[in-house]
């Protein structure tokens, strides 16, 4: 098999869930010298962006997101020591959490996958956060950006208590507040007063970028 | 009627023996999983109803459109049931509220989702394909509440099994179906009140009368007996 030709197998079998095929493929990649870059940005990273776009125009439901998702994080178990090896520096730390009151979590879970993908360090505070519990992990991580995910018309509003509880706490100002979920919208988001908002788990990577772009050119001497 | 399928059959039932002369049209439940395509599906039906001159009214909740049903009925000048979902308009809204408060981690069973729990949540979650996914979708679950339209042995079978299956324990709440059906009432009125011969509150209830029609209302309950529930 040429480098090449594991990439597109690797490619494949991200896209269809296959997930010891793909950690055969992630171990064998590494021993041809493809190094985790390579297997993350060349294949993995566009197999999901791909399963993504699948979702959304609604050949792809749940499970196949979800197996597909799990199929990258077993090769992401593989990659991250040897990423943190070769010195990548993390581009920013994210903690995520699904909001007090709901416990759906495959959206934030695809979420995290992506960010740790794209370089950040994630730390999943899970389902169920309380606003007291975003407000530890704030003080003990001093995360670039935190991330709420809430699935239900009545669980959206703990993104505002989430946010008053930061600012309460004097942090509001300190982190980047992001938010998403099936019911949010950019306007949802914008009334709750968060910095960024994406549809999905690729969109959540881009705008995070951007934001963080933003805040550190911001924090430059003039 | 435009009904969600979750719905249809306690809907017939109750329309039948109240005897509004209402045509139910039933989309897919399975629709909640894709809830884009209910206020889609919804406002072609309506829309097709309204052309042929009838009155239309939906019989679904917002059932996670999440307002796109709301703007169809501000579009097409439709009512639609109030509430979030089929277990607000079957227990109540503060009822629900409550019990998931008391616990978030609460999975809600309808007459419906019980009777066709294999196809309408395991095989739509992919379960039946990858059952290696069950703790992915359900490993936060605490408990099972079965909201009782009919409590029948057969069902309290069935709602054991699926409790079982989660290793969880189950509680059941006989909620009937008076408020769905006080909730269908208030639709009719409200069909009948904006495109029937009047539109002042005391006309309504006649228009009501009317629609009930003298024939098919024999032998049904009034509003005053709307108790589902204690069939
Ligand atoms: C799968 C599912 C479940 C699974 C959840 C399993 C799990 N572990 O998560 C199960 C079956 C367990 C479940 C349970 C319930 N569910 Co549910 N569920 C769904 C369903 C079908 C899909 C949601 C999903 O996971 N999508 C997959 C993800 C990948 O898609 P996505 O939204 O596009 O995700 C992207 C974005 O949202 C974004 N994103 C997500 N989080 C974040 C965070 C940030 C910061 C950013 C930037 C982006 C971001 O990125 C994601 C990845 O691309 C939806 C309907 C639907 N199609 O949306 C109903 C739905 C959300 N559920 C609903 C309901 C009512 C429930 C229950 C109450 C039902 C019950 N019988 O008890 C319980 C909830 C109990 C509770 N307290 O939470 C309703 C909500 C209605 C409402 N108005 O609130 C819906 C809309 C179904 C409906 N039509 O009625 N559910």
């Amino acid at each position: 098999m040429t480098p090449q030709e594991l990439l597109k197998q690797l490619y494949d079998d991200t896209l269809v869930g296959n997930g010891p095929a793909v950690l055969e493929l992630t171990h064998t990649g590494l021993a041809m010298n493809l190094g985790p870059e390579a297997l993350l940005y060349e294949a993995l990273i566009p197999a999901l962006e791909e399963v993504g776009a699948r979702f959304e125009r609604g050949d792809f439901f749940v499970p196949e997101m979800l197996i597909a998702g799990k199929a990258m994080a077993g090769a992401l178990e593989v990659l991250r020591p040897l990423l943190a090896e070769t010195g990548a520096e993390s581009i920013g730390t994210v903690v995520m959490g699904t909001v007090k009151g709901d416990v759906h979590d495959i959206g934030k879970n695809l979420v995290n996958i992506m960010f740790e993908g794209a370089g950040f360090q994630v730390i999943d505070l899970g389902v169920q956060v309380a606003p007291e519990k975003f407000v530890d992990a704030v003080r003990e991580h001093s995360p670039d950006i935190i991330g709420f995910s809430a699935f239900l018309t009545t669980t959206m509003p703990m993104f505002k208590a989430n946010i008053n509880a930061l600012a309460k706490a004097g942090l509001r100002d300190q982190v980047i507040v992001m938010v998403g979920g099936a019911p949010v919208t950019q306007e949802y988001a914008d009334v709750v007063g968060a910095d960024g908002y994406a549809a999905d788990a690729s969109a959540a990577v881009v705008r995070a970028k951007e934001l963080l772009q933003r805040r550190r050119r911001a924090a430059l001497p003039a | 009627m435009i009904a969600c399928g979750a719905l249809a059959g306690n809907v017939r039932e109750i329309a039948a023996r109240r005897g509004w002369l209402v045509e139910v049209q039933p989309l897919p439940a399975l629709l909640h999983n894709r809830p884009h395509d209910i206020a889609r599906e919804a406002e072609r039906l309506a829309g097709r109803a309204l052309d042929r001159g009838q009155r239309a009214v939906l019989a679904y909740a917002d059932c996670g459109t999440y307002g796109a049903l709301d703007e169809v009925c501000s579009r097409l000048g439709l009512a639609r049931l109030g509430g979030l979902h089929c277990y607000d308009v079957l227990a109540g809204a503060d009822n629900m509220a409550k019990l998931f408060e008391a616990e978030p981690g609460t999975y809600v069973l309808t007459d419906f989702l019980v009777r066709g729990f294999r196809r309408a949540v395991l095989a739509e979650l992919g379960l039946d394909r990858y059952p290696e996914l069950w703790p992915d979708y359900f490993r936060h679950y605490r408990r099972l509440v079965w909201l009782a339209q009919h409590r029948e042995p057969s069902l309290e079978r069935e709602a054991q099994r699926i409790a079982e299956m989660f290793g969880l324990p189950l509680a059941v709440i006989e909620t009937g179906t008076a408020r769905l059906e006080a909730e269908l009432e208030r639709l009719v009125a409200q069909a009948v009140g904006r495109g029937g011969p009047g539109q002042d509150p005391g006309r309504m209830t006649r228009s009501l009368a009317w629609a009930a029609g003298p024939a098919r209302a024999a032998g049904a309950t009034g509003p005053a007996g709307a108790g589902g529930g204690a069939r």
